[in-house]
């Protein structure tokens, strides 16, 4: 899932200025599962917004609302009416939800009140770690199941750097080396020989690297959509 | 176009001496956090005639310093041999390609390729950093271009191809373990020359590795270079063994180095900074001294980190001077 967490307070008052009517919208998929930007979180920053404005002696009328995807049109649209009553949004969603609300609503301006921080899982209770990348082309197939582009400090493909030390990455020991999980992988299922290939470099130009990316699946596209 | 190399790759003096087989003496210079030219004239000059050539680290720990290419440059113009260093951190394959043609006109002949110390480390940490390639492709990458006229995409080099004599680091002290001596046989299948090694301050687990090394046969394929660390002082060695990631440091030198000062008053800095000193240096030979006879060790490669004064006495004490002269 998206993981997000968010902003600072102070910066979000930052990014709002002098707006005066503010609508807070949270989301109710990723974000809420990582407790970051949901109903519950919305209503929060909400009410803590109210207070703050009000103690600052600028008050600023904040209500909020959730809708269960910002990611997609058909989640949005019914929001439109009531964008007309405000200046500004503060989106909880992640920046693909803050993206398509500035694109479904260009009249009214929508501002991050979240960092969008990575591709992951909760680990345990309280505890995101990244996993993928999204790089486009997967090689977790060669990789035991490990990402070293996700999950290694150098995006290593050839095994681990000089900085592999107890298990760990030498940029923080909180980091579990990526080279040496999927050696140990590699060795549980006898499959030792298939690291030792040189893997070729990369094929960047299907991540971020080669532009924004778009699939156009044809045999989805609805007819009357151009 | 085929370059005029007489049979050699690169036709460096560290290349030709390491075929005629004699036991090489590499050390470091490293480039000035400014743009003096006179700190590697001043370092090169240190090292001419005491080593067969000198490393110029790029960036090292991700500091910002002075081009490791512009440095080469200045060392050559003393009489030092470069050896050029390129991390993977800084530069994307465009990049590389180019600052490899240019640093190969310039008259560089060899080249250490690196993966690069991550940015965190230095004081830059907030930069982004590349690694489009990791230093086992960029290695194929310069094998590539020197031997079969080609950049990385395929194309080809019309003209001079840049034929680096080609290095890589190993750690064998770093893990898994297991995985090192296979990590070696990557880098000798992707076309590495020469090896540096990463400072050698446990030789019971360097000795391990390089028996594996041998028993793979790995030796009679790249030429191996034995890091040689000297010590500085007490304060260093522990600063080694509990902070520099990858590293092994035995008690035993920690020890020595403390026991170097005892007696000295801690006000008599002078003569607790020159008993160290001659301590870290007595170390360091002894040390070359052991390693020299552990099959499959081609050279040694002395790391005296902004010491670069201590490495004549070191390869002086070690037996090592006069260097060898290949035609």
């Amino acid at each position: 899932m998206i993981v997000g967490e968010q902003k600072p307070l102070e910066e979000i008052l930052s990014l709002l200025g002098n707006a005066r009517r503010v609508l807070v919208a949270g989301c109710g998929t990723c974000v809420t599962v990582c407790f970051a930007g949901g109903e519950k979180e919305a209503a929060i920053l909400a009410s803590a917004l109210r207070m703050k404005s009000q103690l600052e002696g600028r008050p600023m009328e904040v209500d909020e609302v959730t809708v269960q995807r910002q990611c997609e049109w058909e989640y949005i649209d019914p929001l439109a009416e009531r964008l007309k009553d405000y200046n500004v949004v503060l989106s909880l969603a992640c920046g693909i939800g803050v993206q398509a609300m500035n694109e479904r609503f260009p009249d009214v301006i929508t501002l991050p009140g979240l960092n969008t921080t990575f591709l992951g899982l909760p680990e345990e209770h309280g505890v995101w770690v990244e996993r993928c990348q999204a790089c486009g082309d997967c090689i977790l197939g060669v990789t035991f199941g490990i990402c070293p582009i996700a999950r290694c400090s150098k995006q290593l493909l050839n095994g681990p750097c000089g900085g592999s030390q107890n298990g760990v990455c030498e940029v923080n020991p909180d980091i579990p080396c990526a080279w040496q999980l999927i050696w140990e992988r590699a060795i549980k299922f006898g499959q030792v020989e298939r690291l030792l290939e040189v893997q070729p470099p990369k094929n960047w130009s299907r991540s971020r690297d080669g532009g924004p990316r778009k699939i156009v699946r044809e045999d989805l596209r609805l007819p009357e959509s151009e | 176009m085929s370059n005029q190399t007489n049979g050699y790759k690169s036709g460096s003096n560290l290349e030709k001496l390491l075929r005629a087989g004699h036991f090489v003496v590499t050390a470091e210079i490293g480039p000035p956090q400014s743009a003096d030219p006179e700190v590697i004239r001043r370092k090169a000059r240190l090292l001419k005639g005491v080593v067969d050539a000198a490393n110029i680290t790029d960036n090292q720990t991700a500091i910002v310093r002075m081009s490791s290419i512009a440095s080469a440059v200045l060392a050559l113009q003393e009489g030092v041999e470069p050896i050029v260093q390129m991390t993977c951190r800084d530069r994307n394959r465009l990049a590389m390609q180019s600052d490899l043609l240019g640093a190969y006109a310039l008259g560089a002949r060899n080249l250490l390729c690196l993966t690069g110390d991550h940015q965190s480390f230095g004081n830059h940490p907030t930069a982004k950093n590349v690694h489009d390639l990791d230093s086992i492709q960029f290695i194929r990458m310069v094998r590539d271009m020197r031997d079969e006229g080609r950049f990385q995409c395929g194309d080809e080099i019309k003209g001079v191809r840049p034929a680096f004599f080609i290095g890589a680091a190993e750690n064998p002290f770093a893990d898994p373990f297991d995985f090192r001596p296979y990590r070696l046989a990557k880098k000798i299948a992707a076309g590495v020359d020469f090896i540096q090694t990463q400072i050698i301050l446990d030789i019971p687990r360097f000795r391990e590795f390089m028996k594996r090394v041998v028993d793979m046969g790995l030796h009679e394929k790249v030429y191996i270079l034995a890091g040689i660390g000297p010590l500085k002082s007490a304060g260093a060695a522990r600063y080694m063994r509990d902070k520099v990631p990858g590293m092994r440091v035995r008690e035993e030198y920690v020890e020595r180095m403390e026991a170097a000062v005892a007696g000295i008053p801690k006000e008599d800095k002078k003569a607790r900074k020159e008993a160290w000193e001659r301590e870290g240096i007595r170390i360091a030979i002894e040390q070359i001294q052991e390693i020299r006879e552990i099959p499959g060790v081609a050279g040694v490669h002395i790391m005296a980190i902004e010491w670069e004064e201590a490495v004549r006495p070191i390869v002086e004490g070690a037996g090592l001077l006069p260097r060898p002269v290949v035609e």
